[in-house]
């Protein structure tokens, strides 16, 4: 047990971003490009909605259109396809939407409050039963449009799938650009469609191992701008960032615990590599392993009594399990010489890793009832993978022509899509919790 | 530039300032949901000077590694004899920075990077170096040597850098 001594808040910047600027004139630096879908997606169509003359600065339908496509559940009936565009559920002729096909249907109109922010009134209909499924009025600023047409998303996908959307959320990553030796790497915050990317930390020394806090407030990042690796937790919308951190050796791979009390992490302080949790309140670090073997990138269970992790001390690297309550640990995989990285899907049963076959690192899920293994991704030198709050998708990074790019995948393989970047390299994605 | 102050008065801070800037979007018991503004705002990074440590012995100063493993090669003993014997004729300190290829996970090859210093630093001090004068950092594959994912460019990037 030890108290860390030194915790520094750097001087915060409150800088209006460029990125922020960027955004509002539709330029986001992560393009979506759907590559696979599902087998039997849900067939629905949009009515444009009717936005009484209003002008707005973002496209409220083709937000949601998006949302719904990159799921892969849905397919989108074409709107030169449909025979009138209602967008008050009193105003819909059945009939016209089951000659397309549709089985659902969504209208909705827009309008100004008194305040001034806008109010999306909006309802989903079921065409097979003729019944509105919901009404439902998302109100938002002019500023905050993006938002407000997410969570209508998130209101029509919850409805129709019965789980939770996560088109509000949002995705932390790692840009590094080269020229010659000279290195930027950017941490970067966007939308979990890759729209309104934003900087949270610029420096010329690696940053690595973004974490998002459970209220998803904050990120805990590795940065080498010490000239040597130290854990820092940032706010995100304050900027104001603690440096955590401070021993010899690695300062790595941190992980907030699901009830945002302590953060664990690698330090290699006492020799080697071995995990240690940190209490955010009291400055009280415990040692958690004693092992020679590298032990590294843990991760919590959800139920915040146990700790995944990877080691190598079965001589390749694997995937342990420990429990807190006595530190014992138990080997979790088997299949291949090399497991690492572990990410947990909520239900605290779909373990997501990188899994080594035929010499080619792929994403797999495991599944800790059954012990199945499914291959997830089929590119190589795939990383990093990390599991939206629903459950239902994972980002990861993978290279696509020489170039770092990010990826997600449905945790049945099923859904596919990426996101490409158009300047330098992305990697190390960490998806938000949800965030309200 | 920077302000010491204590955790708690740091995560007060913290707090207070969390709770100024955004409040969390609402979503009220009726059909209406309330989108709040949060934003995102940049930090900014003070960095240090990193001190460049001229080289030891006129011999090489890369060592190079297996997959996953941190051996020290044959080659790699005799250049660092040299270094050993160039070391206790003066009190210089060294840096010894590990890396590893691309393949694997990031945080698993900082780890492998630092084991490979390390084993580089055992061997110097079996040969009498004092073990204070060597610092042990490892970039695993944040830094590479070579680009390119082939044979080569991995091999290269499995490395030990003597500074």
């Amino acid at each position: 047990m030890f108290l860390i001594k030194r915790m520094i808040i750097l001087r915060q910047v409150v800088v209006l971003l460029i990125a922020l600027l960027v955004s509002n004139s539709g330029y986001a630096e992560l393009v979506i490009r759907v590559t696979e879908g599902n087998d039997q997606p849900t067939v629905i169509a949009l009515s444009p909605f009717d936005l009484n003359g209003l002008k707005i600065n973002e496209d409220i339908i083709d937000i949601v259109e998006s949302d719904l496509r990159r799921s892969g559940l849905f397919r989108l009936i074409p709107r030169e396809d449909m025979l009138a565009f209602p967008s008050n559920a009193t105003d819909v002729y059945f009939r016209d939407w089951r000659l397309l096909g549709a089985e659902y249907l969504v209208v909705g109109s827009l309008s100004v409050l008194t305040d001034g922010r806008y109010e999306l009134e909006f309802s989903l209909l079921s065409i097979d039963s003729q019944k509105v499924q919901f009404t439902h009025k998302v109100r938002s600023s002019a500023t905050k449009l993006r938002d407000l047409a997410h969570s209508a998303s998130d209101k029509i996908y919850r409805s129709i799938t019965g789980i939770r959307g996560a088109f509000s959320t949002r995705l932390a990553y790692v840009s590094v650009i080269r020229e010659g030796d000279d290195f930027t790497y950017r941490l970067k915050v966007a939308d979990a469609d890759g729209a309104r990317e934003s900087l949270m930390l610029e420096s010329k020394q690696p940053i690595m191992s973004p974490n998002w806090s459970p209220d998803g407030k904050a990120l805990a990042y590795v940065s080498f701008e010490t000239g040597r690796p130290a854990i820092f937790k940032q706010n995100v919308a304050t900027a104001t960032r603690e440096q955590l951190t401070d021993f010899k050796g690695l300062n790595g791979a941190p992980s907030w615990s699901p009830d945002g009390s302590k953060l664990a992490m690698v330090l290699s302080k006492d020799g080697n590599p071995e995990l240690y949790s940190l209490d955010l309140e009291s400055g009280e670090l415990t040692r958690l392993t004693r092992h020679f073997a590298i032990d590294t990138e843990p991760t919590w269970m959800p139920d915040g009594k146990h700790i995944l992790f990877t080691s190598d001390r079965g001589g390749t690297p694997q995937i342990y399990k420990l429990k807190l309550a006595d530190r014992s640990v138990k080997r979790i995989t088997f299949q291949g010489n090399y497991n690492a990285r572990a990410s947990i899907a909520p239900d605290g049963r779909t373990l997501v890793m990188v899994h080594r076959s035929s010499n080619v690192f792929h994403i797999a899920a495991l599944d800790l009832k059954t012990r199945r293994l499914i291959e997830l991704t089929e590119t190589t030198l795939d990383e990093s993978p990390s599991v939206a709050p629903n459950g239902a998708m994972l980002i990861y990074a993978t290279k696509y022509n020489d170039k770092g790019i990010l990826a997600a995948v449905s945790v049945d393989a099923g859904v596919k899509y990426n996101l490409p970047a158009k300047i330098g390299d992305v990697r190390e994605p960490a998806w938000s919790p949800f965030l309200r | 530039m920077k302000t010491r102050i204590n955790l708690y008065a740091s995560l007060l801070a913290i707090s207070v300032l969390t709770g100024c800037s955004s409040s969390p979007v609402y979503e009220s018991e009726s059909n209406t949901t309330d989108i709040d503004n949060a934003v995102v705002k940049t930090a900014e990074v003070e960095s240090a000077d990193i001190e460049v440590v001229p080289v030891v012995a006129d011999t090489a100063t890369v060592f190079y590694f297996d997959f996953d493993k941190a051996l020290l090669t044959d080659e790699s003993r005799a250049d660092l004899l040299e270094h050993a014997v160039a070391l206790a004729g003066n009190s210089r300190s060294v840096r010894l920075e590990g890396h590893a290829d691309e393949r694997g996970t990031r945080e698993y090859n900082m780890a492998l990077g630092e084991r490979r210093a390390t084993s580089v630093k055992e061997f110097l001090v079996m040969q009498g170096v004092a073990g204070d004068r060597i610092e042990v950092i490892s970039f695993g594959e944040e830094r590479a040597a070579a680009y390119g994912s082939d044979d080569e460019a991995w091999r290269l990037n499995r490395r030990v850098e003597l500074k």
